[in-house]
């Protein structure tokens, strides 16, 4: 990335909007570039000074008593149809028209999830939850013909289903999650004592292959294939598991 | 009777604590506490009357955006500057003209400088600010509650970062 791109992604950096991958890059061109350093520190400190409590105006204590004796004179409110909800929801327009903007425009920075953190951060937290909630399964079973007709009617979407224990990553059941906003499938399988998570849900992106990144320990790879996008989450190392992405995607 | 007690006692619980934020968006974008104060009120009246409509969600965003249209009403009747950025400033990336560290003590030091740097900035960028800075939401919140896309809101943060650098400067180099 070159410094003009890194001068307006370190807004978002700072802001902690960036995803994992970008995150990461900037990092890197932060050690090694000291402009793009020294204007990060700059950008810190205007952040530090401008969110000082010094700046916040709160309402004066009388406001918020006069505001009820207000509502107790107003009675109820107007009927649901009233136009307002334009107001909040034109917005949701913009919304979608500016994701379309930022793939385009930002190629593969910025994919904000609804809790403002990344959706690798979101998988790896799904992941964590499974294994502590004693909830890594919904159906227990090594059969894919088991697996896979599970998931009908649950979900609007029939997820690819495959065993590789041949290749030593034996299938172990499947579950129910949500990420993203909407309800996933998620794949378990094992590798000696650890456990690896497939998220898989249906997407419009063109296939795109592998993508390696890390949170914590856990190793992450996202790839698209076949009009479904896959998160593979684990904690075993990153050659074992993409080993197991590399049997799983010619499996498909 | 009782349906509508239960509106309002629903109603202050969910939307009234976040009176101080309504209040301190207010006072920035109007710079002046009396016409803030007037302005919350009929914000609050607002809300409530279109309550029902509310469908769940980030009650606080929710408010802001009343309050950020009641305040933008009243600045276009009387006739602020500043309402609206160039959209040719949004697209391009930030320039950057290099940045010494002493300034990041400086900025520091002092907060009066600050204060008026971000009174001087247009309506469209001290908004950013802050929701972002003071009220710490994400971009997808501002995004919603300005009415721009979440791309817009990283680049005019920067953008209004970028002026507010660049006001501090003049004013330390006038200070000499």
């Amino acid at each position: 990335m070159n410094c003009d791109r890194i001068q307006l992604l370190l807004n978002g950096y700072i802001d902690g909007e960036l995803d994992l991958v970008s995150s990461l890059d900037i990092d890197a061109h932060l050690q090694t570039c000291a402009a793009c350093s020294s204007h990060y520190g700059l950008l810190s400190s205007l952040q530090a000074a401008t969110s000082d409590r010094s700046f916040y105006h709160p309402a004066p204590p009388h406001l918020e008593k006069q505001i009820r004796a207000t509502l107790r004179k107003a009675g109820p409110g107007s009927p649901a149809w009233f136009p307002f909800s334009v107001n909040w929801f034109a917005p949701s327009a913009f919304l979608v028209a500016c994701l379309l903007f930022m793939v385009g425009f930002l190629a593969r920075g910025l994919f904000i999830s609804s809790m403002g953190t990344s959706l690798a951060q979101q998988v790896q937290m799904a992941h964590v939850r499974s294994l502590m909630a004693d909830h890594l399964m919904d159906v227990a079973s090594t059969d894919q013909h088991t697996v896979k007709p599970w998931f009908d009617g649950k979900l609007d979407f029939a997820p690819p289903v495959t065993d590789l224990a041949v290749h030593g990553f034996p299938l172990i059941g499947g579950r129910l999650d949500y990420l993203a906003g909407r309800p996933v499938a998620a794949l378990v399988y094992q590798r000696n004592k650890h456990y690896i998570n497939v998220f898989v849900w249906p997407t419009s992106d063109q296939p795109a292959g592998p993508q390696n990144s890390s949170d914590n320990g856990y190793n992450i790879f996202h790839w698209n294939q076949s009009g479904m996008t896959f998160w593979a989450v684990s904690d075993v190392s990153s050659e074992d598991l993409l080993t197991f992405v590399q049997f799983f995607q010619n499996s498909l | 009777m009782l349906k509508d007690q239960d509106k309002q006692a629903q109603f202050e619980q969910a939307v009234l604590p976040h009176i101080n934020a309504a209040f301190n968006l207010a006072h920035w974008l109007i710079n002046n506490d009396q016409d803030a104060e007037d302005i919350v009120q009929e914000s609050y009246l607002r809300a409530y009357k279109y309550y029902s409509s509310y469908q769940g969600g980030n009650s606080r965003a929710w408010l802001l955006t009343i309050v950020r249209n009641t305040c933008y009403t009243w600045l276009h009747e009387n006739q602020a500057q500043g309402l609206t950025v160039d959209l040719d400033d949004e697209l391009s990336s930030v320039e950057f003209d290099g940045a010494d560290p002493e300034r990041s003590l400086q900025i520091k030091a002092d907060q009066q400088s600050v204060g008026r740097a971000m009174e001087e900035l247009p309506a469209a960028y001290r908004e950013l600010i802050v929701l972002r800075e003071m009220e710490a939401l994400s971009y997808k919140e501002i995004a919603l509650i300005a009415g721009v896309p979440i791309g817009t809101v990283m680049s005019r943060l920067a953008r209004a970062r970028q002026a507010l650098k660049e006001c501090l400067s003049q004013r330390y180099k006038e200070e000499g």
